[in-house]
């Protein structure tokens, strides 16, 4: 039983250290994603062209812009197990679905860390936000937690629309609904870590806790649904 | 062979009288007997239909969720559990709809604005756009096992996701608004007559709901049935094929 | 003798349409068997049914003991599959993708290698992406990583495609090797005479019926 088990995470092992080496041989989140995220940030401020708004409202800007890129990464994670038959390869295998989804999720989590980090970074610079120490330390579990439960949610709806073969608007119809609570939580916590409208760091851990409960549900739950909704 | 016109059965026929004449005197109650409320008018009057169609696509999701389950737990899966499962999320999605338009009526009349970020309000539009998202599932296509399948699935995922939603939207507004909008019934002083027009709203609902299931879940079958007869005749054409 | 695939008069579906419509089929083991028939007869429908990846619709099918109604799952990791896709990821390399197939199913470091050898694709090869390999060079990875699997049936969809004269030849050794430790062949080929003289049976399958 437990070879069983440490033989699932070896498989999520090498599956996520494939998903990264795949990125970092074709650098499409470098070249690619992550100019889009910050354009987008940008054609925000054009929008909002006001004095102060865009410092009030950045932290939902900035997740905004994190939805829109992590529904790019989905797609792209699931392109490069298509295009090749290489997703029913691994079925052919015997590999198990679970371990595959824990892989590829953990995969999806990193990335859209590192694109996180980035679009706080230039909401800083650009929005001119400040942060005190224990804002940066709240954002920082904030964009944690939050990875976590995009990470799971955004790998189990993307396999869905992946084994729907040429049906890949439908990703945005079944996820955005779902991780509504995602862009709730992680904007009040990050406007408790940005201080922004007067509010204060305390009042950011309540929502954390949201992200928390959001995370480990989808974790739990898309080990077991992944096999099932991608499998033919 | 039995002569079969439609879906009904005798039995369906006579539910099907019987939510009529419930819907009739509905109407009857609703804008001609009862009494105007002293605050809000005549306008009181769309809660009759508001508050059972909400209720009724609260049943129905929920018999989505237990059909789906029950389908994914079952020996054999039968796929009636799958019909009855896309049956319920079809009406349900009707009557949310049906909901969210009185719904909006009402606040118009009464708040003088068609939408707000009211946490019942945000959280039903999240309910109807997750069960457009589950129909659309319904279509991808594939035999009736992948699609059975898939559903099933993502009806419970639904069913898990959707208190979540709620429960956000929920503390979001309360953060972010003193004085959130009182639901409709805690303004009302209801009379007997309203009473007892808005309780006979809920049943004649539930009845055309149960009506529309049966006849829904009857329709889908003959799909089936005609794909499953298709596919017969598309094996015969195949095996001649080869033959000749 | 051994039967390894037995399936009697099985309809699989590729949507609504029937790509087996009741096929007939018994192989035992050490056979190299190669089937046969026009575009669209339905052979690699036959070979995905065989692998446990495209589920049964009517009749009875069974794969190293195992019901392919019921269980097919279970068939999976014992039988390796060769479709027209190579199933690589086309921005690893050479080596990056046998490394994750030896990985998934617990392969040491040295059956990597030998495979790569075996198909000749080591040295400069090994660290070429993919995407920039010719597609009989793909062929080789994809045959690759069917040797680190170790297989007890091997089903080949048109393996010969793309592969030069010496591949050919090394594909044919190597499939009359693995038969001799054991495993058993179904190919399905339009390279007729190479495949006759590889095959020790021949079945023709024709609108998805026969046999």
């Amino acid at each position: 039983m437990s070879s069983t088990a440490i033989k699932k995470r070896g498989i999520a092992i090498a599956v996520a250290r494939k998903d990264l080496t795949i990125e970092w041989n074709s650098r499409i989140l470098v070249n690619q994603v992550a100019p889009f995220a910050a354009i987008v940030m940008v054609l925000f401020a054009f929008a909002l062209d006001n004095d102060g708004i865009l410092q009030r409202v950045a932290p939902g800007l900035v997740w905004l812009a994190t939805l829109f890129s992590m529904l790019v990464v989905i797609q792209r994670s699931f392109t490069v197990e298509s295009a090749d038959g290489a997703l029913d390869a691994l079925r052919v295998a015997g590999v198990d679905m679970g371990a595959i989804f824990v892989g590829k999720a953990i995969a999806l989590m990193v990335q859209l860390f590192v694109l996180e980090l980035l679009l706080v970074a230039t909401a800083v610079v650009l929005y001119g936000v400040e942060m005190t120490m224990a804002g940066f330390c709240e954002a920082i579990v904030t964009l944690v937690v939050a990875t976590v439960g995009l990470g799971s949610v955004g790998t189990l709806y993307g396999g869905l629309a992946a084994g729907a073969r040429g049906r890949e608007t439908l990703l945005p119809l079944l996820l955005l609904p779902v991780v509504a609570p995602v862009l709730i939580g992680a904007t009040r916590a990050t406007e408790a870590a940005f201080g922004s409208g007067g509010t204060t760091v305390s009042e950011g851990w309540p929502w954390i806790g949201l992200l928390l409960v959001f995370a480990v549900l989808f974790c739990a739950v898309g080990t077991v649904a992944f096999g099932p909704l991608v499998d033919e | 062979m039995a002569r079969q016109s439609g879906t009904g059965t005798s039995a369906t026929r006579r539910l099907g009288i019987l939510v009529i004449l419930m819907l009739a005197g509905l109407a009857l109650c609703g804008l001609w007997f009862s009494a105007e409320d002293v605050v809000q008018g005549s306008t009181v009057r769309i809660m009759y239909i508001h508050v059972p169609s909400i209720w009724t696509a609260y049943i129905a999701f929920g018999l989505t969720a237990v059909c789906s389950a029950v389908y994914l737990s079952g020996k054999n899966r039968s796929l009636a559990w799958d019909r009855f499962a896309g049956a319920a999320g079809e009406i349900g999605v009707l009557f949310v709809a049906v909901s969210l338009v009185t719904g909006s009526m009402w606040g118009r009349l009464t708040w003088g604005t068609y939408w707000v970020w009211d946490a019942r309000l945000t959280s039903t539009a999240f309910l109807f756009i997750t069960y457009v998202g589950y129909l659309a599932v319904r279509q991808l296509g594939g035999t009736h096992r992948q699609r059975a399948r898939r559903s099933s699935v993502l009806a419970l995922l639904a069913i898990l996701e959707i208190p979540l939603v709620h429960f956000s939207v929920t503390l979001w507004r309360s953060l972010h608004q003193e004085a959130s909008v009182a639901n409709p019934n805690a303004k009302v002083a209801l009379d007997g007559l309203m009473l007892f027009s808005l309780f006979l709203g809920l049943v004649a609902f539930t009845l055309l709901f149960v009506w529309l299931v049966l006849h829904r879940q009857r329709a889908m079958m003959l799909e089936d049935a005609f794909s499953d007869r298709g596919l017969d005749l598309a094996i015969t054409a195949r095996r001649n094929e080869a033959g000749a | 003798m051994d039967t390894v695939i037995e399936l009697s008069g099985v309809v699989a579906v590729l949507g609504q349409f029937p790509a087996l419509a009741g096929v007939d089929l018994t192989v035992q083991r050490g056979e190299i068997v190669l089937l046969q028939g026009p575009n669209g007869a339905g052979k690699t429908s036959l070979l995905r049914v065989c692998a446990g990846l495209m589920p049964i619709e009517r009749g009875t099918g069974h794969v190293l003991g195992i019901d392919l109604a019921t269980n097919r799952e279970a068939i999976r990791s014992r039988v390796g599959l060769l479709g027209h896709t190579n199933g690589l990821y086309l921005d690893l390399t050479v080596m990056q993708n046998l490394q994750f197939w030896a990985s998934t199913v617990a392969a040491t470091a040295s059956e990597v290698s030998t495979a790569m050898a075996t198909m000749r694709i080591d040295g400069r090869l090994a660290g070429v992406k993919a995407s920039q390999l010719s597609a009989g060079q793909r062929r080789r990875c994809a045959l690759a990583s069917l040797i680190v699997r170790r297989a007890e049936i091997w089903l080949l969809d048109e393996p010969h495609a793309g592969l030069d004269a010496a591949g050919r030849d090394e594909l044919d050794a190597l499939l009359r090797s693995a038969v001799g430790s054991g495993a058993t062949v179904v190919l399905a080929s339009h390279e007729r005479d190479r495949a006759l003289g590889l095959a020790t049976r021949t079945v023709t399958i024709d609108g998805g019926g026969a046999a």
